[in-house]
């Protein structure tokens, strides 16, 4: 066991906090604020090399491995949650890439993301396929060298923005998952078309678009993995983007705790400041432990994946604690900022607010147990 | 050239380690350490209660310092003017000369500046040495440097000051390093130490929250930048006039290498010159958002002042650097200062801390500001600042 | 063209705070920093190199851990980085520094331009700058907020108190640039990658044929013989009460003391 980062993820690290003190965190407000896309966000992750992070060198990446790209998003979503968003949104597009993509794929569309050119997209949920997402009705039909896809995706996050799309569609509906594939879309096919902005809780400039297919045509090349195994490109994405998931809320959490933990010093009542006061504490020290807890059982669901062994149980677990974990430290967090927690001034009340997401968004809470139960029960079965 | 510690006296007692900017004192066995890290810069030496910290400096070849005598002034000038800078230290040079009893000088160059000899000498200038040629009508600081560089060489004047403007700190460091004088930037205090008739020359350092004394043993003349707008001018005297020395000079055009093609005036983005401003408002982080510096701008506007800005919000984009008071921005000293939802970084306290009167207007009663504020308001920016306007208002109206 | 940046590493003041009971400064843990203006100066050149190629080496005199600072300027897109390093440079006031900077940059060969910060954050002496132009015997542009390289010229917008002035002059040419002339880019994790792996030489005393009579201590003209804290006034007057109130009170302090 060594819980110690080498010199060089520490270097790479300081550069990512300096950037996300300098650049990200200053204008992490008016970005929530203007109800519009962060380009200028997005270029600076393109910038500074964050947008793949785990690509290997030959294909525009940083060759490093998923822990760099998890410490990596945590910092950035502590920083601003937006932006965090986007770049776990991303990686639904990259992996499945840098997984199933052949060569010729990877040249043409793997590279332009890895580089940050292209942002990427992930489109699998339906009005009628959430947590049931076996249920894809999106129609794939196979005409000549051409899918003709029909039907709609929702909800799906940089939709509109991003440039490439994996697409999971149905190519025999009547057999369920079995008929499950998964297509690279390009902004611009003829029949893609994307619906309006959702409007939300929070997050009010990350958009969260529905994908429309129209008679949408994509060249048979552009079929990810082999036709009719979408499903294993979605299940394996959501795995991967389950870890995305636990790094936001650990780092909009850290952030949550970091607000409270300065206005408790700051705020002076009865003639203390209130952090002085063993209720407050209380809180701060419950906040400490849960954020170490989910922080840690996310760093090793990303070192797990690191080093080849199973990670997916970990994953769902990281996700699983990491989103309740992130709903109870930004209550405190609001609690200990009393009305003015209340307000907007402070900031917490969004935080707050986006917390809520986590246990949501790329399976709920309750698809997440499923998903350990099934695992825990099939490894002792295993024995 | 070298500092020692002699650890027999050192009793480990740690003050070194936070006087020392450079981190370059551990204590190892309960005695300090000075590491490589160490600039020689000397701080650590005064805060040693037992003096167990010594810089050790080898003589130098002594200059013959006898042969240096007289103060001089180098002047510059503004539209046909003296700058402000220059007639206040022509009132800190006379103070200098009497103590010294020598005879103060001013050196005026440019193109028909003569008349500017006789402001000088009412301000109190004894002599002024008058170089005037077509080359030297602007500033540029190759014929400039030559021109004072010579004279200083062959007149051998013991101290020569400079505005620490960017006309002045630009020419002093040129000056200096072609004739190897001492010189020290940017000083708040000038004086005598009247035992070995040196300038005794004090500055701030680290953004101005620590004090430097700095002193020029062996090398003549003892060259210095004064902040503009710290020491004061002296009373006009009408009809002190100063023996005007004409000197001479063969200048060409053709040999300096760098030409003036243009001055901006009109948008160099200081229809606030903050420098020259009698009062600043200046607005910080409290604001929340760029359009709230209108209730800054209206606050200057009512005591007919200029507005300020902290790095935080120049960094925010709320408002252009050229507004922005502090280490990386202006260093100001109006009358009045007023700081409006600004927290008091040292950065920022280092700009604007040597303000005459310092108002500060902040939510936060444990804002840094307050420590250097003569008036502080602990309230909320905006109903404080609108109630101001309005007394400012009222009073003027009255008037 | 190959431009030459010199820069310098200082502790981070804005994360300096005083401690409000001494009134001294709390310097624990305070990081260094590349100076911020030579941070554009960086920039600038990384700038200038794009339109018009060529190289950025970004040169130091300092202690060894000087070398974090050269290591951020690599990360940051420059080619190559030299540390100066000697003890015999320690106690350099700004004349032996320009000196031994000079002395550096002829053991480099040659170059088109070199570019400082307009002034150092910790010493705020902007005296360098001017002092290596003269040692090099090159023209000198202080304060550049543009720069304009046109062959064997460049033209320069410079920032004074109260007017902008553009100037033309030859190359080579020393400039020191305001914080004004550009945002300094962030090191992607590429930069701070390939800045990891790099050689860094050191230049000693000797290898740069330095006369140590003119460096360091001896070297230098000035000295500092007392450091103290500036007088604080302490805690002023609280005003306090309902807006108006206080607004009026103030109002009448400052019209007695003459102030509006």
């Amino acid at each position: 066991m060594d819980f110690a980062f080498t010199e060089e993820q520490q270097d790479i690290f300081a550069a990512v906090d300096e950037l996300c003190e300098e650049f990200f965190a200053p204008r992490a407000e008016e970005v929530d604020e203007a109800g519009a896309w962060p380009q200028e966000n997005a270029d600076m992750m393109a910038q500074s090399d964050l947008m793949g992070v785990p690509v290997p060198e030959e294909y525009g990446g940083m060759g490093m491995g998923f822990l760099e790209w998890a410490i990596i998003g945590e910092k950035l979503s502590s920083a601003c949650t937006t932006s965090g968003a986007i770049f776990g949104a991303h990686m639904l597009c990259v992996y499945p890439l840098m997984f199933f993509a052949t060569e010729e794929q990877k040249q043409k569309y793997l590279i332009p993301l890895a580089k940050g050119e292209h942002v990427g997209a992930f489109g699998l949920t339906e009005p009628n396929a959430g947590s049931d997402a076996g249920n894809v009705q999106t129609r794939a039909e196979l005409k000549g060298d051409e899918y003709i896809l029909n039907g709609s995706k929702v909800f799906i996050t940089n939709a509109g923005e991003a440039q490439t799309y994996v697409v999971i569609g149905n190519v025999a509906p009547e057999t369920g998952t079995r008929g499950l594939t998964a297509f690279i879309v390009e902004k611009g096919f003829p029949g893609f078309e994307f619906g309006k902005n959702e409007k939300k809780m929070a997050y009010g400039s990350l958009p969260n678009r529905e994908l429309i297919f129209n008679d949408c045509r994509v060249p048979v090349e552009n079929v990810l993995y082999k036709p009719r195994g979408g499903f294993r490109v979605a299940m394996q994405t959501l795995d991967v983007g389950r870890i995305g998931m636990a790094i936001g809320a650990v780092g909009l959490a850290a952030n949550a705790l970091q607000k409270a933990v300065a206005y408790s010093q700051a705020r002076v009542q009865f003639d203390r400041p209130i952090c002085e006061f063993q209720m407050v504490q209380k809180m701060l020290a419950d906040m400490t432990v849960d954020l170490e807890a989910g922080r840690w059982l996310t760093y090793n669901a990303a070192w797990r994946k690191d080093q080849g062994l199973n990670f997916e149980k970990e994953a769902a677990m990281a996700k699983l604690y990491t989103s309740e974990m992130c709903g109870r430290v930004t209550d405190h967090a609001v609690q200990i900022h009393g009305g003015y927690g209340y307000t907007r001034e402070y900031g917490v009340e969004r935080l707050f607010r986006e917390a809520k997401l986590f246990e949501i968004v790329e399976g709920t809470s309750e698809i997440q147990r499923l998903v350990i139960a099934n695992k825990l029960l099939k490894e002792i079965r295993k024995k | 050239m070298s500092i020692s510690l002699n650890k027999d006296v050192c009793t480990g007692c740690k003050l070194c380690l936070s006087s020392c900017p450079y981190g370059a004192i551990v204590i190892t066995d309960g005695k300090a350490e000075i590491t490589e890290a160490c600039t020689l810069c000397g701080a650590c030496v005064a805060s040693c209660p037992v003096s167990a910290i010594v810089l050790e400096v080898i003589p130098k070849e002594q200059v013959d310092t006898s042969q240096y005598s007289g103060v001089w002034v180098v002047a510059e000038v503004h539209d046909e003017h003296l700058a402000g800078v220059s007639l206040e230290l022509l009132g800190e040079g006379r103070k200098l000369a009497d103590t010294l009893q020598v005879p103060l000088s001013l050196v005026l160059l440019g193109e028909q500046v003569e008349g500017l000899a006789l402001v000088a000498g009412e301000f109190g200038a004894d002599r002024v040495f008058l170089v005037q040629h077509p080359v030297l009508a602007q500033y540029r600081t190759a014929p400039f440097t030559d021109v004072i560089s010579g004279l200083i060489n062959r007149e051998k004047p013991e101290i020569v000051l400079f505005g620490a403007t960017p006309m002045g700190r630009d020419l002093a460091s040129r000056i200096a390093a072609r004739i190897g004088a001492g010189l020290t930037a940017d000083c708040t205090g000038l004086e005598i130490d009247p035992g070995e008739r040196l300038l005794l020359q004090t500055r701030p350092a680290f953004g101005g929250n620590v004090m430097a004394t700095i002193v020029c043993r062996h090398a003549r003349p003892q060259m210095a930048t004064v902040r503009p707008k710290v020491m004061s001018k002296a009373e006009p005297q009408p009809g002190h006039e100063p023996e005007v020395i004409p000197v001479s000079v063969d200048l060409d055009e053709r040999r300096v290498a760098t030409k003036i093609l243009e001055i901006l005036r009109e948008d160099s983005g200081s229809q606030v010159n903050l420098q020259e401003a009698d009062i600043i408002v200046s607005g910080g982080r409290g604001l929340g958002k760029a359009e709230n510096f209108k209730y800054i701008e209206e606050l200057a506007a009512a005591l007919g002042g200029a507005v300020g800005a902290s790095r935080a919000t120049v960094d925010a984009g709320w408002i252009p650097a050229y507004h922005q008071v502090g280490q990386t921005g202006k260093t100001v000293h109006p009358k009045l200062y007023v700081a409006c939802g600004i927290s008091g970084a040292v950065q920022h306290l280092a700009g604007m801390s040597s303000s005459d009167c310092i108002v500060a207007i902040n939510k936060d009663p444990h804002a840094p500001i307050f420590d250097v504020a003569h008036f502080g308001i602990v309230g909320d920016l905006f109903e404080v600042i609108p109630a101001l306007v309005k007394e400012i208002q009222r009073a003027n109206g009255g008037d | 063209m190959n431009i030459i940046v010199c820069i310098k590493q200082v502790p981070d003041t804005t994360e300096v705070r005083i401690d409000p009971s001494t009134g001294t400064l709390v310097r624990e843990g305070v990081p260094s920093i590349i100076n911020p203006f030579d941070e554009n100066a960086i920039e600038a050149a990384l700038q200038l190199v794009e339109a018009h190629g060529g190289c950025v080496t970004i040169l130091t005199m300092g202690p060894p851990q000087a070398e974090q600072a050269l290591r951020d300027a690599l990360a940051m897109g420059a080619d190559r980085a030299v540390l100066i390093c000697d003890r015999a440079f320690a106690g350099s006031d700004t004349l032996a520094t320009s000196y031994t900077l000079a002395q550096a940059i002829r053991s480099l060969g040659d170059f088109d331009l070199i570019l400082c910060g307009k002034q150092a954050f910790d010493g705020d002496t902007a005296q360098v700058g001017p002092g290596l132009a003269e040692q090099l015997g090159l023209p000198q542009v202080t304060y550049a907020i543009n720069i304009e390289v046109d062959g064997k010229k460049v033209r320069v917008k410079r920032l004074l108190d109260d007017r902008f002035e553009v100037v033309e002059t030859r190359l080579p040419a020393l400039l020191t640039v305001v914080k004004q002339i550009n945002d300094p880019r962030h090191a992607g994790l590429r930069g701070v990658m390939k800045a990891r792996k790099a050689e860094i030489p050191v230049l000693t005393a000797g290898d740069i044929e330095a006369d140590i009579t003119r460096c360091g201590l001896n070297g230098s003209p000035t000295n500092v013989v007392r450091v103290f804290s500036p007088q604080r006034h302490g805690q002023g007057e609280k005003l306090e009460g309902e807006p108006d109130e206080v607004a009026r009170q103030l109002f009448e302090k400052l019209h007695t003391a003459q102030i509006v």
